[in-house]
């Protein structure tokens, strides 16, 4: 008894000493890499977790309308750069959990960008349509890029924002049916490049490796591909007519794409008025399968490792996920997590996916292997998922 | 004749298609998160246009009604018939139009 209060002093006091020493509270050391938020999307917080004990670590409030937010991350994983719907971009602090900037840059926004560098952070907007690019380290504006076209100066809707090696960024504009492609290397002095695209492009995503840009069609059958290191060869049709000229079935959400899709040397994308996951090879760019699904598909999110494909799907059926065995290119198993499942996302190495239940207030995680529920955290009205992995990956 | 319907449509919904508060609740859940994805939450507009009373001013009803009911071919607008009955349809536009009310969340299971 004596000798483990012994142990018991000589391990406190030091500590002791230390503290009574310092005015501040004992600094609490730790990385990022484990990191993440989830958005509370009715309530303008979002809530800092960790992925290696499941846990909420803190809250953050006062982002304002964060329905349709994102997030990208500062490159050293220590900030997140959240997105609001309403034009609000805040950057919070992950480790103190304070807002250490917010402007309103837009009136209404969609998501963003960072560049490779890690300077700038991109804003991709609805109204006024364009991008606007500002310092990522004090958010001051720094280029400011409308999506003009016509003759009668009208803006675009900008959707599918990618950052691209060299400080470029890559999106799409729903209203011209364009890509366009705008160096950001002298924010200064942006340069942009227009590329005519398929129509009413709805969302888009470039390869991990930076080459191809793949925009998603809502107008027309098939998707548009810009090869960016062959960018004067112009716009593709990759998938054309996967509709067959049959009549299309409703949309009630649009789908996402992102560098997610992308497994094994094809992608696993959305159809759109289909219940069908299409499959295309990234050498031939020729359909490799269309994989029948429960639904309008949402998210199609390759497990990191690529083996899987995790899809969720549109409202009514947003409370069922199906996965996809990427050997076999079927659907291995069907569930329903929960109510309103808005988002998913792996923990950085794939053993385990976040999920957020809107309607039942609750982020759900699974292991991937057994897809039995490890845990729930509580959230309320959770969307987006995002985790500081996503700072070191092109295109998120 | 095919606003004359809607306007007939407008005028039983507002007698007899009245929802059920449950049913009320569960509609505006359903304007507010899922329209919302494309409308924005606030109904402040996204890829679809807002929705706030201002926008919907200069608006006929039964146009609105139909839109819910039928889609707006040639954009992402989906057709809710088989989800809204037309009453309900009716009933969320008259929402819409004085102000659509904010979301109590989701109905118990």
């Amino acid at each position: 008894m004596f000798r483990r209060l012994m142990t018991l002093v000589q391990v406190t006091l030091p500590a002791l000493l230390v503290a009574a020493c310092s005015t501040a509270p004992a600094p609490s050391v730790r990385g990022t890499g484990d990191l993440g938020v989830i958005i509370e999307r009715a309530s303008g917080q979002i809530q800092v977790v960790e992925t290696s004990g499941r846990s909420r670590v803190a809250q953050v409030s006062g982002l304002g309308d964060l329905s349709h937010a994102s997030v990208v991350f500062s490159r050293d994983g220590r900030y997140a750069y959240v997105f609001g719907r309403d034009g609000g971009l805040t950057k919070v602090d992950l480790l103190t959990a304070t807002i250490a900037r917010r402007v309103m840059q837009a009136g209404n926004s969609i998501g963003g960008a960072i560049s490779q560098d890690g300077r700038l952070v991109v804003a991709q907007n609805y109204e006024p349509g364009g991008i606007k690019a500002f310092d990522a380290e004090t958010l001051e504006l720094v280029a400011d890029v409308p999506a003009s076209y016509g003759t009668e100066g009208k803006a675009s809707k900008v959707v599918g924002l990618a950052d691209l090696p060299g400080n470029r960024f890559a999106y799409a504009l729903f209203d011209a049916n364009e890509i366009r492609v705008t160096d950001l290397s002298d924010p200064r002095h942006p340069k942009t490049e227009r590329y005519p695209a398929g129509k009413q492009p709805y969302d888009a995503l470039v390869t991990p490796d930076g080459r191809y840009f793949i925009a998603g069609l809502f107008g027309e059958d098939g998707l548009s591909m810009l090869d960016l290191w062959r960018p004067e060869q112009g716009v593709r049709t990759i998938l054309p007519g996967y509709g067959r000229g049959e009549q299309a079935l409703p949309v009630y959400k649009m789908p996402h794409l992102r560098g997610w899709a992308v497994a094994g040397g094809r992608a696993y994308l959305p159809a759109i008025g289909r219940h069908e996951v299409l499959v295309v090879d990234l050498a031939t760019w020729q359909e490799v399968a269309r994989i029948p699904v429960k639904s309008q598909p949402v998210f199609v999110m390759a497990r990191p490792d690529g083996r899987e494909v995790w899809v969720n799907f549109a409202f009514p059926d947003n409370g069922w996920m199906q996965v996809i065995d990427t050997m076999t290119n079927r659907s291995i198993d069907t569930f329903q997590p929960g109510r309103a499942i808005l988002h998913l996302e792996f923990t950085p190495r794939g053993e385990a996916v976040w999920v957020s239940a809107r309607d039942d207030d609750k982020v759900l995680i699974y292991d991937t292997r057994s897809r039995q529920k490890l845990a729930e955290l509580p959230a309320a009205s959770p969307s987006g998922i995002f985790f500081t992995s996503r700072a070191f990956r092109t295109g998120f | 004749m095919a606003a004359c319907l809607a306007l007939m449509a407008v005028q039983a919904g507002a007698q007899s298609n009245v929802p059920d508060g449950r049913r009320q609740r569960e509609l505006v859940h359903m304007v507010r998160q899922d329209c919302g994805s494309c409308h924005g939450l606030t109904l402040q507009g996204g890829l679809g246009p807002a929705l706030t009373p201002a926008a919907l001013r200069e608006r006929p009803r039964e146009g609105l009604v139909a839109s819910i009911s039928g889609g707006r071919p040639g954009t992402p607008m989906p057709p809710f018939r088989g989800i809204v009955s037309e009453g309900e349809a009716v009933w969320i536009v008259e929402r819409l139009i004085e102000g659509f009310p904010s979301d109590p969340g989701a109905a118990g299971q």
